[in-house]
């Protein structure tokens, strides 16, 4: 049994335990008031004066995704994963601009994108059905998306300036992440890679290279782009460029990049051909990078892709996949206390994934500014660009720049996406336009008028006059659960769907139920012969003890069934267990108040015979040594 | 009402009674013979798994007069090769159309297929494609809930009452959910998601109700080692037609509003998961109200029974009775002087609530002549044990 409310004492002992029985009604029904009045000032306060509804009630279309797991290792399916498959898809369908989609995990293989009304929902579906594409593509090109044009043009349209611009490129490249910590970098190329610093001299700046504590041969992608690097980058990368490039690029892109440094005559058209496209890319509003994403998303492994950045600061050229997400063991975001570079993120290879990075780091190394960064490309995004300053094998690598902690974890996270053993299958996928949706509010709030007038009309024919404590009871419950419903959609997320509306209207039956505990109870000890007030009295302990139990038993269910189970279930187990709490509420603090203030009025307490409490027509035993009724003796000694 | 009240007096005084404890063995057949009944229907029969369960498509068209009935039935049996199961809703053309063992792929062809021919935006049409193991799923949790809830319940039960209780409240759930399950099957309504729910419901619902009994029921017998009027059984069994009304009450409640879902659900909305929670709930909690006065307590009861301790009172109880069966032809009154010493006797030992005083002054005006009047001549304790003086005594030994 749960704690007793005040001024519900069990009233064992006689006398002043009878009086505290008695309590002090008039203050619970303040109390409920004042909740009342709170819960509503705070819902109009805060602008949210309908609960939030779910997919099926407002329209939108809801996908539940079931991992699975590629290589038959169950445990892949873990909290850790799931959140990072969370974050990547809700990355993606808010990339679509839809304001209030909802990506949460459910159950624990479960994931649930909620996706309003209003958007395409082909598209959402295509975003959050395809399995991320992450990969490695050395950037061919990169110019800044708002730069000034003249800047541009020349820039990429002939061939030595394209060097100079990559500078540029990586100077403000990762705007978002790398604050610009030269230093960092340069000590940390400086301390770990000597030798790489002769080979490489023309991005010496860019070599964040390091060998991460005992690890055999961890290397650095590091981020070469500060601002205080701009200065002397140029320098280094247009020297140094245009010899390196040929060589370096001799993968089926090569054709592309040699172009502009030796201005052969078909290699400079396939040039120009890129140089055109990138000039025509747009990068400057979220929508627009959202096409160019796309675009970029969909184009084959082996195709050089143009497009943006995250941040829509730079365009790219890219390569291309060098190395697919596939090959990404492990990626993580850590501390580097030992050279002073603040936040890093570690990443591991598969023993493929390590030949093919030593490989094409081999390569890239060898090259200028900008082409010797290697961007990786999220769903067709360059999420970060880190240039590399030599051959980085041994199966792992790090990126060091300026991150933020918050900068690492989410780029190692997204790496960690590309390493995540698990696929996402379409479970189910439901739309439902907005008259569908109307229509099934329309039908629960019907059937809920329903079903709330017909247990109405049972309790009025079946207990008349009570039945005005029960609905008064009733509607007291109800504005609590819809204020409480209104204030947490904005609060925790809560939308109200169908289950919970469903769940909601079965639960007036719970409610109405404990009343009646309560006034059976009454009735028996007025059967018993007891005048209204002390049976008011007597009744409640029992009543209450039965209906903590039984609604224990209630929550009990609701809970299990809203921790246990997935899917809409949750929805209805939310609503029954929070109206179950109510009830316990309602009935403490305003049913068993009220009865015991009604108990006074002449109308119940005379047992007129619409007041449900007639003792005749309860059958009360008669009165056996008196003749007269005695409320008067009875009184003193109940208050 | 007034008849009502009346009657529900009587059963509290216990002057009218059903003997379902005395009984018992009857109610268990007839339990055992549904249990057995509805495992047949499952085995034999099987139960109809909602696409939900099997992968498929649901679609709900809005109202239209672009495609008949047959015509989207050839439109998705030519995308998918699989047959729908197509149904009216309403009068206005509005449509629902159910494909089962479709892959996502198929459902979307079949989808757009539709819309086109609709000639709205495929987001226009309602759709709800459910891949192959979603079903499976959510059987699992529902599995696993019921066992997590079952184990809770009872450890909860076992606490709140004692574990016969809990025992017998299981017992009793199991039964419902067999019932429920067993109509499911020999009706052949569909099993989806929504039924799932709804099951999951009756568990605490069905228990809602064994509850009250049981409460009733632990106080009714509170005293009873300290009375030598009634045996376990006897007073199991005027608990339980004590707390009848109340619990066919609750349960009337607590169907009404489900009755309304229902009545809503399957009439305007023509089906889906406003139907089937409510359908499962119905069929649910009506077997939960007839399980938790037929099965409950009569198993309680028979639980308790075997405890030696309560052997031997219900001998004492017996071999007393006997000795007042032979004390001779105004047995009747001096049964009235027994009653009244056990009543004493619970009252001063067990019964601190009770307040003597209030024999003297509760009391309503004048009986005579009224409805229940009659039935009402003598005046017993209002202690549970000696309340109705044997009057109600369902088995007759009495004389």
């Amino acid at each position: 049994m749960a704690t007793p409310k005040k001024g519900v004492r069990p009233s064992r002992k006689r006398g002043p335990s009878s009086r505290g029985a008695h309590g002090h009604p008039g203050r619970s029904l303040l109390f409920v008031l004042l909740a009342i009045v709170a819960l509503t000032g705070g819902m109009f306060l805060s602008g949210h004066t309908t609960p939030r509804l779910g997919i099926d009630l407002a329209g939108g279309t809801s996908i539940t995704l079931e991992a699975r797991v590629d290589d038959g290792d169950e445990s892949a399916i873990n909290a850790t994963n799931m959140n990072t498959a969370v974050n990547i898809i809700e990355r993606r369908v808010n990339g679509l601009g839809v304001s209030e989609a909802e990506v949460q995990t459910q159950g624990d293989r479960n994931i649930i994108v909620n996706i309003p009304r209003g958007t395409d929902e082909q598209q959402a579906r295509d975003q959050v059905g395809t399995t991320a594409q992450l990969g490695f593509r050395p950037v061919l090109t990169a110019v800044p998306a708002q730069a000034l044009p003249e800047e541009e043009a020349p820039a990429d349209g002939g061939e030595s300036p394209a060097p100079e611009e990559s500078p540029d490129a990586s100077a403000t490249d990762e705007p978002s992440e790398d604050a610009g910590e030269p230093t960092d970098d340069a000590s940390a190329g400086d301390d770990a890679a000597t030798d790489d610093a002769a080979t490489d001299d023309a991005t010496d700046d860019a070599q964040g290279m390091s060998t991460p504590g005992g690890a055999t041969t961890a290397n650095t992608a590091s981020f070469t782009s500060f601002r205080a690097d701009e200065t002397d980058a140029p320098a280094d990368d247009a020297t140094d460029a245009p010899a390196d490039e040929a060589p370096a690029d001799d993968a089926t892109e090569a054709p592309a990049d040699e172009a502009p440094a030796e201005d052969g005559g078909e290699a400079a058209q396939a040039a120009a051909d890129i140089q055109a496209r990138l000039d025509a890319l747009d990068c400057s509003t979220p929508e627009a990078r959202l096409v160019a994403d796309r675009e970029a998303a969909a184009a084959d492994e082996g195709d050089n892709i143009i497009t943006c950045d995250t941040e829509g600061q730079w365009k790219y050229a890219l390569g291309p996949v060098a190395v697919p997400g596939t090959d990404i063991q492990d990626a993580s975001s850590v501390y580097d206390t030992q050279r002073g570079q603040g936040w890093i993120v570690q990443m591991e290879f598969t023993d493929g994934g390590s030949d093919r990075f030593a490989d094409i780091t081999e390569q890239l190394a060898t090259q200028a500014q900008p082409q010797n960064q290697f961007a990786i490309v999220l769903d067709g995004e360059v999420v970060s660009a880190p240039s590399v300053s030599q051959r980085l094998g041994g199966g792992s690598a790090e990126i060091s720049g300026s991150f933020t902690q918050e900068s690492a974890e989410d780029l190692s996270n997204m790496l960690s996406y590309g390493a995540l053993p698990l696929s996402f299958d379409e479970a189910s996928v439901s739309t439902v336009s907005p008259t569908l949706g109307d229509e099934q509010l329309r039908a629960g709030l019907i059937a809920g008028a329903i079903g709330l007038g017909l247990v109405v009309l049972y309790m009025v024919v079946y207990y008349r006059g009570l039945a005005l404590i029960a609905l008064a009871s009733l509607v007291v419950s109800s504005i609590l659960t819809y204020t409480i419903m209104a204030l947490l959609g904005p609060a925790m997320g809560f939308a109200l769907n169908l289950p919970a509306v469903c769940g909601a209207i079965v639960a007036i039956g719970i409610t109405a139920d404990s009343f009646i505990v309560y006034f059976e109870r009454i009735r028996d000890e007025v059967r018993e012969g007891r005048t209204l007030r002390p049976a008011v009295e007597r009744a409640w302990p029992r009543a209450r003890r039965t209906i903590l139990v039984s609604d224990f038993v209630s929550f009990l269910a609701a809970a299990v069934l809203f921790v246990v189970t997935v899917g809409k279930v949750q929805g209805f187990a939310f609503t029954l267990g929070l109206t179950t709490l109510l009830d316990v509420v309602v009935v403490f603090l305003f049913t068993k108040p009220l009865m015991t203030l009604l108990a006074r009025r002449r109308f119940f307490s005379s047992g007129h015979p619409w007041s449900g409490l007639d003792p005749k027509r309860l059958g009360a035993r008669p009165p056996l040594r008196r003749s007269r009724p005695a409320p008067v003796p009875s009184d003193p000694k109940e208050a | 009402m007034s008849r009502l009240g009346a009657f529900g007096a009587k059963l509290y005084r216990g002057e009218v009674g059903v003997d379902f404890v005395g009984r018992r063995k009857f109610w268990y057949l007839v339990s055992i013979a549904i249990t057995i009944l509805a495992f047949a229907a499952v085995l034999l029969r099987g139960l109809t798994m909602g696409v939900e369960f099997q992968g498929g498509a649901v679609f709900t068209t809005p109202e239209t007069d672009k495609l008949s009935m047959s015509e989207a039935e050839s439109i998705v049996e030519e995308t998918t090769g699989h047959s729908p199961i197509v149904v009216a809703l309403g009068g206005e053309g509005a449509m629902r159309i159910q494909v089962s063992g479709l892959d996502t792929d198929q459902s979307n062809a079949s989808r757009e297929a539709l819309a086109e021919e609709l000639e709205i935006p495929t987001d226009q049409l309602n759709a709800e494609v459910i891949g192959p193991s979603w079903g499976d799923q959510i059987a699992n949790r529902a599995w696993q809930g019921l066992g997590i809830f079952m184990v809770l319940v009872v450890i909860y039960l076992a606490i709140a009452f004692e574990w016969r209780m809990a025992v017998a409240a299981l017992i009793a759930l199991i039964h419902d959910i067999t019932i429920t399950v067993g109509v499911y099957a020999l009706v052949g309504f569909e099993v989806t998601p929504g039924t799932v729910i709804g099951l999951l419901t009756i568990l605490g619902y069905s228990l809602y109700d064994t509850v009250v009994v049981f409460d009733g029921l632990k106080e009714q017998t509170k005293n009873y080692t300290r009375q030598t009027r009634f045996t376990y059984a006897e007073l199991a069994n005027r608990s339980l037609n004590g707390t009848l009304v109340r619990s066919i009450n609750t349960s009337v409640v607590a169907l009404l509003p489900v009755a309304a879902l229902l009545f809503i659900g399957g009439g305007l909305l023509g089906g889906g998961m406003l139907n089937d929670i409510a359908l499962s709930l119905f069929v649910g909690l009506t077997a939960g109200a007839y399980s938790s006065i037929v099965i409950a307590t009569p198993l309680v009861a028979d639980l308790k029974m075997r405890e030696p301790e309560v052997k031997a009172q219900d001998r004492r109880v017996l071999s007393r009775r006997a000795k007042r069966a032979e004390a001779g032809q105004d047995e009747d009154d001096l049964d009235g002087e027994f009653t009244e010493d056990d009543a004493r006797d619970g009252e001063r030992a067990a019964e601190e609530e009770h307040e003597p005083a209030d024999d003297a002054v509760e009391h309503e005006p004048e009986p005579a002549g009224a409805g229940a009047g009659a039935a009402a001549v003598r005046a017993p304790r209002r202690q549970p044990p000696a309340r109705n003086r044997g009057r109600g005594r369902p088995s007759g030994k009495r004389r």
